[in-house]
């Protein structure tokens, strides 16, 4: 594939928005020719990111989600997910698996499918600011003209 | 949307449908509370055959299906799981907690 692509999204934390977010990605992630798996695994990823936006950085309030997408070199599709919300003040409580804050409705398990599903996985948070997620996944190229 | 079920000597066998995820989980939840209020079933069978994906939203379905079914000392079955949920649901752990059909491992 030559140079780079990328792609940018923003839309209100509205969780009709979350399978918009999820499958918006996976359409662009469709050009470095995944499996079915690799798929499924970015689908939920971005879901699990784009979930915590709008139940935890904004709780009582419609605030931002923005969603970027880009290809790296070496079939490595970057993505980050960012709020302007309310932060998370204990990040390490956090990525605890089972741990939410979000009541019965939540597992809790959020952050360790994110963890787990991609290859790499960065949160920053600034509690009053905000919080990012970075997350990337290497696409395992399967021959065939890119 | 409705969830489809069938009762037959108190089994309540529900279908799960297309995507689960945060936006609908709670009126999923609440469905199935509903029928499990109902019919008070000593097992319960969730079937995943038409769910084309889910999140860790449906872990939470499953684990409030498990806490219903335990205050009625029942049970709780898995059963027909496409790959993508039962990556998901093992990410969990659950098939620690529930039986999960054999036949539907991916």
């Amino acid at each position: 594939m030559k140079g780079e692509n990328y792609m940018q999204l923003e839309f209100p934390s509205r969780s009709a928005n979350e399978s918009f977010a999820r499958s918006a990605v996976s359409c662009f992630a469709a050009q470095l020719d995944p499996t079915l798996d690799e798929l499924g695994d970015i689908k939920t990823a971005v879901s699990e990111a784009v979930t915590n936006c709008i139940v935890h950085a904004y709780p009582d309030e419609i605030g931002t989600v923005i969603v970027k997408a880009k290809i790296l070199p070496d079939h490595v599709l970057d993505i980050v997910v960012k709020d302007r919300g309310c932060g998370i003040p204990d990040i390490e409580q956090a990525r605890k698996p089972m741990f939410t804050t979000g009541g019965e409705d939540r597992s809790g398990m959020g952050i360790t499918i994110m963890e787990s599903f991609m290859t790499e996985f960065r949160i920053t948070s600034t509690p009053g600011k905000g919080t990012t997620v970075h997350m990337k996944r290497k696409i395992i190229c399967r021959g065939g003209k890119r | 949307m409705k969830l489809t079920s069938y009762v037959q000597d108190r089994l309540l066998t529900v279908a799960l449908t297309g995507e689960i995820d945060h936006h609908r989980a709670r009126q999923i939840m609440a469905q199935i509370t509903e029928k499990i209020d109902s019919y008070l079933p000593l097992r319960c069978i969730l079937d995943f055959q038409e769910v084309r994906f889910m999140d860790s939203s449906g872990i939470a379905v499953v684990l409030h299906t498990l806490r219903k079914m335990r205050a009625l000392q029942g049970k709780l079955v898995l059963q027909n799981i496409p790959p993508q949920p039962y990556k998901v649901l093992h990410a969990a752990g659950i098939e620690k907690i529930t039986e999960i059909k054999e036949e539907c491992m991916p």
